[in-house]
């Protein structure tokens, strides 16, 4: 590695840091104004046109706040842990290949780094990315944030699992560990349809593993004040919340490598062969890049669409059901998925369509039983109303 | 590149000793946790700077992601947290020093003098190493350490049904959390339970609160 490169790997670094920072700044805009239009109002439209300076104002007014320190806090470990809690969601990134756009030399710009166990990588990552919350909590010494701090623990600790195996059922499809190649072998098809109930469990376990609505009882409002961040303010709690979002995007992103066909999209091939022919390798490899980062881009957002659709439509789930569903239902429905992607694809190795038409057909049949049949606490309750003689 | 490599493997092993020399001395339990976290992350990039990736980030997976924060979980519940009170060392912990020094240079040393240490590591003669780390852990797992690896999965699960048996025994002794139904039905139990033959007040309201502190167990 000459320096050249190395020069390279830090501008890219940045490149992405930066990029992924201003996503989140967009993003907040994007889901208060879609939250706004799904409770019928406007949402934020002052600042600039349709609201577009609003991001900047917010982090304005955040930078300006006091930063207050408890007196009693563990004075260290509350200084670092929102560090801890962004640096990971930061660096998720890294592995992710936002487009194609081939370098010359075998590499692609558009990924950061091609690790060949990429998707272990990015499991490992997202685990790490809890102490954040746990260690603010309890650095905090105050009751609530202790206790949404314990509660992102379990939460994380439990649904991990679920993702991790769904995730291996995306590895065991591709037969990679390396997120390049699981996007290459969804040139065909895409992931979501021999992998669909591995899909659903995996939006589910995400939506839970960045501790979002409906799954946020981590900073439950009414019960917890503000949860492990009720101390913390001014850019400390910016940084919290700036992991938060930068997290649930970076997951709507590896739901797009994994499942729907990272940056692949029908007609891409065809494109970039007559853009290459016409104008040459430069340009078509411009073009590849260009759009495989448009499409990238597009599935994202329309993910982040589902999940701040989801924000608005659920109401928070109460511990118990948390608990429930992540242990009793996803756990034993991403085993199932792993169970039928490994039988398939020893007993039909050559025919990868009739594989996934009928993992697509048992994973819908599954799915459908599980929510009809399992629903935890589905036994009838009987409500007495009684009159208190006191 | 190969004076890098030391000088960077020279950083990561200071920074793991220097965790768990403090992962041990620290006074304050949760701080002890998270150095032990910093210690991890060391081992973690020792294994990354042998190109022994999936080792490097199953390590943090497991030791960072997973057991770390579970020690930090049972930390955060357990009442007395501080243990500043106690103390780190005795009069005689240089024998506990020696003591275990020894032990371990008795098992290391002749491994070290011993072992025929391949560095570099063999270069591929001809083809490249096709297989990656992970097929080359699993293939191992699957043939050659088939035994081994059954007996791990076997101690594991009842290492769980244990602590699953364990935690039942517990939730059995445990009261229910009554309903306010419930409640009210026990009240006007003990109302007409008094009426015939009146007790004193305390008495009676003292049920409450054994019940309160009987569901929070």
């Amino acid at each position: 590695m000459t320096w050249i490169d190395l020069v390279i790997l830090v501008v890219k670094c940045i490149v992405l840091s930066l990029a992924a920072t201003a996503v989140f700044a967009y993003f907040t805009l994007f889901e208060r104004r879609t939250l706004a239009r799904l409770q019928n109002r406007m949402g934020p439209n002052r600042a600039g046109p349709g609201g577009l300076l609003q991001p900047l104002a917010d982090a304005v007014k955040l930078f300006f706040k006091e930063d207050v320190t408890p007196l009693m806090a563990d004075r260290w470990v509350y200084l670092v842990s929102p560090t801890f809690a962004l640096i990971p969601a930061i660096i998720i990134w890294a592995t992710i290949p936002v487009g194609m756009w081939p370098d010359g030399q075998g590499g692609n710009w558009l990924q950061l780094a091609e690790i060949n166990v990429g998707v272990l990588y990015l499991l490992a990552v997202m685990s790490v990315g809890v102490y954040g919350i746990t260690v603010a909590g309890w650095a905090s010494n105050n009751k609530y944030s202790m206790l949404g701090g314990i509660r992102a623990s379990a939460q994380v600790i439990s649904y991990e699992l679920a993702l991790g195996l769904t995730v291996l059922g995306a590895v065991m499809q591709a037969q990679s560990f390396s997120t390049a190649v699981i996007v290459e072998r969804q040139a065909q098809m895409w992931n979501i349809v021999p992998q669909f109930l591995g899909f659903v469990v995996f939006i589910i376990a995400a939506t839970a593993e960045v501790v979002r609505a409906p799954f946020d009882l981590v900073e439950a409002e009414q019960e917890l004040v503000g949860g492990y961040n009720t101390e913390y303010s001014s850019m400390k709690f910016a940084l919290f919340f700036m992991s938060e979002y930068v997290k649930l995007v970076a997951m709507n992103a590896i739901a797009v490598t994994l499942f729907l066909g990272g940056w692949q999209f029908p007609g891409l091939q065809t494109l970039t062969l007559f853009v290459t022919q016409q104008y040459g390798a430069a340009v078509g490899n411009a073009v590849l890049g260009l759009t495989s980062l448009g499409a990238f881009l597009l599935k994202v957002l329309a993910l982040s669409f589902v999940s701040v659709w989801i924000r608005a439509t659920l109401p928070r789930v109460r511990y118990d059901q948390l608990m429930n569903l992540g242990w009793k239902v996803l756990l034993p429905l991403s085993l199932i998925n792993v169970a039928i992607t490994a039988v398939l694809n020893v007993l039909l190795p050559d025919a990868p369509t009739l594989t996934a038409i009928i993992s697509l057909v048992v994973g819908v049949i599954i799915l459908a039983v599980t929510a009809n049949v399992g629903r935890p606490g589905k036994e009838k309750r009987t409500v007495k109303l009684v009159e208190i003689g006191l | 590149m190969n004076t890098l490599i030391t000088v960077l493997f020279l950083i990561f092993a200071a920074i793991i000793l220097a965790s768990a020399i403090m992962t041990v001395t620290v006074k304050n339990i949760v701080h002890a946790a998270l150095w032990l976290i910093s210690s991890f992350f060391g081992v973690g990039a020792l294994y990354l700077l042998m190109e022994a990736e999936f080792l490097g980030v199953a390590q943090v997976l497991i030791y960072v992601g997973a057991v770390s924060i579970l020690i930090l979980f049972a930390i955060m519940l357990t009442r007395d947290l501080e243990g500043s009170q106690n103390r780190q060392l005795t009069p005689r912990w240089w024998i506990a020093l020696i003591v275990p020094a020894a032990l371990f240079s008795l098992l290391i040393v002749p491994t070290v003098m011993t072992h025929a240490w391949q560095l570099p590591p063999p270069p591929p003669a001809g083809q490249p190493p096709a297989i990656s780390g992970a097929q080359q852990i699993g293939a191992a797992f699957m043939r050659e350490y088939l035994l081994p690896f059954e007996v791990a999965a076997i101690l594991l699960t009842v290492a769980m049904i244990g602590a699953i048996v364990v935690a039942f025994e517990e939730r059995e002794r445990r009261r229910r959390v009554l309903t306010l139904a419930e409640q009210v039905r026990l009240r006007q139990r003990q109302q007409q339970r008094q009426q015939p033959a009146p007790r004193p007040e305390p008495a009676a309201t003292a049920v409450q609160p054994s019940e309160a502190t009987g569901s929070e167990t």
